[in-house]
């Protein structure tokens, strides 16, 4: 049995440290490209959300580096990505790909069920064993998103342009390459020595929030990158989404304490929007009143095209910006979506922000 | 004067009309339904909404903004789940949200939440909360509710007899529709909304009759067959709307007396993404009924829908003679009665 499953930013580095920790054998696809649009694109349905299309584009590439087994999460509804797992499965049946599939349905009542489906990969290691690896996993988790806020803090602040991303990466690498519990506490400081070692002045910078759909938001091949091309522009940016908060509300049920939760965005969300709407709608407009009682400068809403609950976010987002004066930008992602025209959005939204930052300074 | 409620005709109006009808009538106030709809009214929702919605979507705006001068309160409820452990589209979700935050000067709204999707929903308690600007007495509503109810039951026992939505809201009691003497019988499957709206989908009904097809819809199959067909997925569908097109399309597959398979979805429609390929997916692997594929947006165009029909048609004459091994185009084709090749001719071309 070989393991792989979908990109998701940098979900691969838990979800291998989890496996390989409990013996299981693991594929993880080559990055996201190009390529992999491309394949996805091609056999998926034409309006499935870019990481379904994502998702299958990297099943077809694990499968040439000899997976035969697809661990996919599941869900119940109304978002599609419910149903990702099933219909990937038919359109690669279709294609004469010959994988198993097991799928991690979120537990609805006790955390026990998304451990008994854990087991399936696992076999037959004990629960402590099973338990540890998900631990090793969600610490891994949180060391990368904490490496990825300091990255977001430090680019506008950078004296060499691109020594912060190239320091992320070397960081990172020191992530994925812990292989037991044991290494990860140094391996964690070795990453932290390195986003040490870049270079910063103390500068104000323009700060952006990016709200939205969570794939989008942590995939850059996904998002074109956006957090590079902000920090890059001078703006300090954050995101509504991180791993290891998404896995702690929604696998753990909350169980670990002392980090940012939904709930928070559900709280605020309700002026504008009152029910939940399936997917990260709620978050996204509680996520952008969080940005704004912080002071951020903007928000950017990120979604992938024909995305259901994003979409009723997107028509309600203008009246919050009218209400609060926030400057939101709203960018769609697909198969079509292109570098150059980002990045001049972005630019005029930046001259925008600070635009208006100046007027704010200029009367006080 | 009594209170006017408008009801937009649009979305669940062609699932529940009867039941809102019947139950703000009972309760003594006064039903407006927005008119038809017109190419007026997709105008209006496409200016109001944001472009990234579907039609359906966009054309309840239309709807909306249509009755918000003549009525004291618009009736769009949140329809959060019809059934047990199932969904709606979560643009339903967020429906009254999008229009309060898109459409100026409305008048009141009631937006209840209805919310079936734990098997204890209090329904009585959701529309108690709905007839709280028109009337709190709860004998009263209850009474209303029973009726509705009654009135849903026997709509919806008219639609699975083979009636249209349109016409089981006004007649009682009426033969089938449609000419008895056809060119075959074709299955339409789709959202209510896109099959019933005769202007968004182009008449595509009327055509169908005029060409002297029969129709037969999803909503004409009943639930325990629908949850028969449904039940072989490897996974539960959570969209009621959905499970029913799914679980219907595979009945039609597997029904000899459907000659031929409509799968009508909206442009970007995120449900039909997914159901559309499990169907799409499970008519190419059996092989055995001309599909057609009708993808619906605000810029379609008449011709090419037409156009798409008619040879949707063709291919069901060519079926339905190489079936009766002496039908015209067998003999002409020289494919005899053996060929299977035509049966699993597929038009996908999109408008």
């Amino acid at each position: 049995m070989k393991v792989t499953f979908p990109h998701m930013g940098h979900l691969w580095i838990c979800l291998k440290a989890m496996l390989e920790y409990l013996g299981v054998d693991t594929v993880v696809p080559p990055p996201s490209t190009r390529r992999t649009l491309d394949l996805g694109s091609k056999h998926a349905p034409e309006f499935a959300c870019m990481p379904l299309k994502l998702n299958l584009g990297n099943f077809m590439e694990a499968s040439e580096m000899g997976a035969d087994t697809i661990l996919m999460a599941g869900g119940c509804g109304p978002c599609r990505f419910g149903y990702y797992a099933q219909v990937e499965y038919e359109i690669l049946k279709d294609l004469g790909y010959n994988y198993r599939l097991v799928v991690m349905e979120p537990p609805e009542k006790r955390i026990s069920e998304l451990l008994s489906r854990i087991r399936q990969i696992t076999g037959n290691r004990s629960w402590l064993e099973v338990i540890r690896g998900i631990k090793f996993g969600y610490r891994k988790a949180r060391a990368v998103d904490e490496l990825e806020m300091s990255a977001m803090r430090l680019r506008p602040r950078e004296i060499i342009p691109g020594q912060t991303d190239a320091a992320l990466s070397a960081a990172l690498d020191e992530i994925a390459g812990a292989g037991r519990p044991e290494d990860l506490p140094e391996a964690v400081e070795r990453a932290e020595e390195i986003m040490r070692g870049v270079a910063w002045e103390n500068r104000p910078a323009i700060r952006v929030g990016l709200v939205g759909e969570i794939y989008t938001l942590l995939e850059p091949f996904a998002n074109l990158d956006i957090e590079r091309k902000l920090g890059r522009l001078g703006v300090e940016a954050d995101r509504s989404i991180y791993l290891s908060e998404w896995v702690n509300d929604h696998l753990f049920m909350g169980l670990v304490r002392g980090i940012r939760s939904s709930r928070l965005y559900k709280k605020s969300a309700a002026p504008y929007l009152r029910h939940f709407v399936g997917g990260h709608g709620q978050e996204t407009l509680g996520g952008a009143v969080y940005y704004k009682n912080l002071g951020y400068d903007g928000v950017i809403q990120v979604l992938p095209f024909t995305c259901m609950p994003e979409i009723v976010a997107q028509s309600i987002l203008p009246g919050f910006s009218r209400e609060t004066g926030t400057p939101v930008m709203t960018l769609i992602v697909d198969e079509q979506s292109g570098d150059a025209g980002l990045v001049t959005r972005l630019e005029a939204f930046v001259d925008l922000l600070a635009e208006k930052r100046r007027g704010k300074e200029r009367l006080a | 004067m009594p209170v006017k409620i408008g009801i937009p005709r649009s979305l669940l109006y062609y699932k529940y009309f009867p039941l809102w009808k019947t139950f703000f009538e009972g309760l003594g106030a006064e039903v407006e339904v927005s008119g038809p709809t017109t190419k007026a009214v997709v105008q209006e929702g496409v200016k109001l909404c944001v472009d990234e919605a579907c039609l359906p979507v966009k054309v309840a705006f239309g709807h909306v903004a249509s009755l918000k001068e003549k009525v004291d309160y618009i009736f769009i409820p949140r329809l959060v789940s019809v059934s047990p452990r199932e969904y709606i589209c979560p643009k339903f979700l967020g429906f009254p949200d999008m229009v309060r935050n898109s459409v100026h000067g409305l008048p009141g709204i009631i937006d209840t939440n209805i919310n079936l999707y734990r098997r204890e929903g209090d329904l009585y308690g959701q529309f108690l909360e709905a007839a709280s600007p028109i009337c709190r007495n709860p004998l009263k509503v209850a009474a209303a509710l029973r009726s509705a109810v009654g009135e849903l039951k026997r709509f919806n026992g008219r639609v699975e007899s083979g009636m249209l939505p349109e016409n089981a809201f006004r007649v009682q009691e009426e033969k089938f529709p449609f000419q008895a003497e056809n060119r075959g019988t074709v299955a339409l499957v789709g959202h209510p909304y896109n099959i019933y709206d005769n202007y968004i989908n182009m008449n595509l009904i009327g055509r169908l009759d005029e060409a002297r097809v029969r129709v037969v819809t999803a909503d004409n199959v009943p639930e325990p067959v629908v949850n028969m067909y449904a039940g072989t997925l490897s996974k539960r569908l959570f969209w009621t709307l959905g499970r029913r097109m799914v679980g219907a399309a595979y009945h039609f597959l597997d029904n000899p007396r459907i000659d031929g398979i409509i799968h009508v979805a909206s442009f970007a429609c995120g449900p039909d993404s997914m159901t559309g390929d499990l169907i799409e997916r499970r008519a190419r692997r059996a092989g055995n009924k001309p599909f057609l594929n009708l993808t619906l947006d605000e810029h379609t165009g008449e011709a090419g829908v037409v156009t798409r029909i008619e040879a949707f048609l063709d291919m069901i004459d060519m079926k339905m003679g190489v079936d009766a091994g002496v039908g015209d185009w067998g003999l002409e084709l020289g494919v005899g009665t053996q060929n299977t090749e035509l049966r699993t001719q597929n038009s996908e071309l999109r408008i």
